[in-house]
């Protein structure tokens, strides 16, 4: 029992993180119908820049969480201008073009966002800072770390915030409107193109976040560490339904505990047979049996309000 | 002829000479000196990247301590030139590598760095009858192919595992044992071995789990290890996997020891387990650097130009030398020629004085196992038949 309790516990810290990421992901698909692949590679710059700030500071031998803050202070406004900073240069002027011309471009900002963390990071595998002590609390046999359960406050109160933004504020209804209909919505005096903006500049945000709890969370930072994050957060966000909010929180947590779960389990259910490797083939067949029976995600309704 | 294409038209012919000039090159008997190409293939990019570059510059080194010395092969001065390709560790990139150095003509070639790599890529050369020296890859297959073109200056991981397993209950006196590998060629092959000998050595082994060699999330997989209570924790892995599965470990309040084959027991492992790799257990084939005939002068010469040296960087510098030692005594620096020679070797090298067996795997080889104590990887005792 402790160690189902364990996993559930990895499978949702680790899914918290995707789910951070998957906000970005159906934010901009629920505005521009977009699929943003940039975005994981956005959540790479946030942790490798975190990384370069945190190092700075202790190397003059400060410690604790402040540092990991500041390392996130900093990381924020700096996605955030890569953020507005692809949205102009790669998916503006291809707003009117045909669907698939954005979706080369954000492809191809990937790969040069991959290179250009080479160049200035290398590509050696980054060690994290200790800057933390970590302790360990223990509850019913299994063990939660301090980051674990910070990494937890933490996505809870951005995806709450990022919940009550987009429904109670004038920004969000803005946002809500530019999704179901950005012509009559600028009739209606949005300024469409200042929202979408503003929608990759919370991504980035929430992206930049993301990453410094994923860098201090494992302890590892390289340019590579976005492609695989990003791509797990995508499959978070079509699980739960894109496009939706909730969708994008639940299928996240949802792809963490199923992932760990599997990767506990499978090995002793078929006695061997399949490994623990296979937990990620396990996800991938869950994604597919929700979209065969509800192609539009868990929380995605048909015609209902995107964002 | 308009007046804009004139340029055109002399840079194609400048180029189409320029083109023709390489590829006659090597073989050119016109000229005083002759270039020999030396191909080496390792994973430039991707999570292997910092090894990858370190056996480069061990292989560049080589070559360019040969070519100071000025030798002369077939009555013609030879100038070595290294041409060096990323495989990405990618076990069909390095196929096409392959295929790419058969097609330059190269004389030799220094590697891959990955068995999962090297392994493929050996049937090409055997083809091509190209003779091929890996530095690094440690996977028993290589060399047992029935390749005449395959040879390797570290001792293999039938070896490797086999001294580990048996040291894992003798030494470090562990009864129960997990083992985890990344599916590579290398990996599992290795934890194979090492989970072939620990139980012929009378360790149980609880379970054996498997992860990938991109992955840095092992929580559920130690978690499952952590419920069967393991004295010892093998990982067959990269340092990429390890270090952070390292921190892992005691994250999640795992007691047991750990250790791993020579691809985590680099300075990288260091810096990426931080304080929680202390107390790690590690090997590497060979002896350690310091003991090595000639280790302490390579270290400095190679520090001199390269800064730390990885792992395999000696390695490469023994392959290329035992290579041009080959060419030399054959006189010739044709393929066909000095194959032969290479099989005869008796070399003295930084590493390890190097000879082969009949299947092209290195005679006499050592394994060390190393400790991680105060942030430093501490010899502790070097295993296998002495050289």
């Amino acid at each position: 029992m402790d160690i189902f309790l364990q996993q559930v516990i990895n499978g949702l810290v680790q899914g918290s993180l995707y789910a951070l990421v998957a906000l970005g992901y159906t934010m901009v698909y629920g505005i521009i119908e977009l699929v943003n692949f940039a975005h994981g590679e956005v959540v790479m710059v946030g942790a490798l820049v975190g990384l370069s700030v945190i190092e700075r500071i202790a190397s003059r031998g400060d410690t604790g969480w402040g540092v990991i803050a500041i390392g996130v202070l900093v990381a924020i406004p700096s996605c955030m201008a890569l953020g507005l900073g692809i949205e102009r240069v790669a998916y503006r002027p291809l707003r009117k073009a045909p669907r698939l011309a954005p979706l080369i471009s954000a492809i191809g900002v990937s790969i040069a966002l991959q290179q250009m963390a080479a160049l200035i990071w290398g590509r050696n595998y980054l060690h994290y800072p200790d800057v933390l002590s970590n302790p360990q609390f223990h509850i019913g046999g299994a063990v939660i770390t301090q980051v674990q359960l910070v990494i937890l406050a933490t996505t809870g109160i951005l995806m709450l915030l990022t919940w009550l933004i987009v429904q109670k504020t004038a920004l969000g209804r803005a946002m809500r409107a530019s999704a179901q209909n950005p012509s009559v919505a600028g009739l209606m005096g949005v300024n469409v193109d200042r929202i979408i903006a503003l929608t990759f500049l919370m991504g980035s945000g929430l992206a930049a976040v993301a990453g410094v709890l994923v860098g201090t969370y494992y302890g590892v930072g390289n340019h590579t560490m976005g492609f695989m994050l990003g791509l797990k957060a995508f499959t978070a966000a079509v699980l739960g339904g894109i496009g939706s909010l909730g969708g994008a929180m639940l299928g996240g947590l949802l792809l963490g505990v199923i992932e760990n779960l599997g990767a506990g389990y499978l090995g002793s259910v078929t006695n061997g047979t399949i490994g623990s490797n296979y937990s990620d083939v396990l996800a991938f067949l869950m994604l597919i049996a929700v979209l065969v029976l509800r192609p539009s995600g868990l929380m995605g309704e048909r015609g209902s309000e995107k964002v | 002829m308009p007046r804009q294409l004139i340029p055109l038209v002399l840079s194609l012919i400048t180029l189409g000479l320029v083109s023709c000039g390489k590829t006659s090159a090597p073989n050119s008997a016109t000229s005083g000196e002759m270039t020999v190409l030396i191909g080496a293939s390792n994973p430039m990019t991707g999570p292997q990247a910092h090894l990858g570059k370190d056996n480069e510059n061990g292989t560049r080194l080589a070559i360019e301590d040969a070519n100071a010395q000025g030798m002369t092969i077939g009555g013609k001065k030879v100038k070595f030139e290294l041409v060096s390709e990323d495989d990405a560790a990618d076990p069909k990139t390095g196929t096409i590598v392959a295929q790419k150095f058969v097609d330059q003509k190269v004389s030799g070639v220094i590697g891959h760095l990955n068995s999962g790599t090297t392994i493929p890529a050996s049937r090409i050369y055997s083809e091509a009858g190209i003779p091929q020296i890996s530095p690094s890859a440690t996977n028993p297959k290589y060399t047992h192919q029935g390749f005449k073109t395959a040879f390797r200056v570290i001792p293999n991981d039938t070896q490797q595992g086999g001294e580990l397993g048996r040291y894992v209950a003798s030494k470090i006196g562990a009864k129960t044992a997990a083992v985890m590998d990344d599916t590579t060629q290398y990996g599992q092959g290795l934890a194979n071995q090492f989970e072939e000998a620990a139980k012929a050595a009378g360790v149980m082994i609880l379970t054996h789990e498997h992860t990938d060699d991109k992955a840095t999330d092992f929580q559920a997989i130690l978690t499952n290890i952590k419920a069967k209570k393991p004295d010892i924790i093998f990982y067959g892995g990269m340092d990429a996997q390890s270090g952070p599965m390292m921190k892992q470990i005691r994250s999640l309040g795992i007691p047991a020891k750990f250790i791993t084959g020579d691809g985590g027991c680099s300075t990288e492992f260091l810096s990426l387990a931080g304080t929680s790799g202390e107390g790690a257990y590690c090997s590497l084939p060979g002896m350690p650097i310091e003991k090595m005939p000639r280790g302490e002068d390579f270290k400095k010469h190679f520090n001199a130009k390269y800064g730390e040296i990885q792992d395999y960087a000696p390695y490469c510098y023994d392959a290329v030398m035992v290579m041009i030692d080959a060419m030399k005594r054959a006189d010739s620096t044709v393929p066909a020629k000095y194959l032969p020679e290479l099989a005869k070797s008796n070399f003295d090298g930084v590493t390890a004085h190097i000879s082969f067996d009949d299947n092209g795997d290195l005679k006499g080889g050592v394994i060390t196992v190393y400790q991680l104590r105060s942030g430093k990887w501490v010899a502790l005792e070097t295993l296998g038949a002495k050289p």
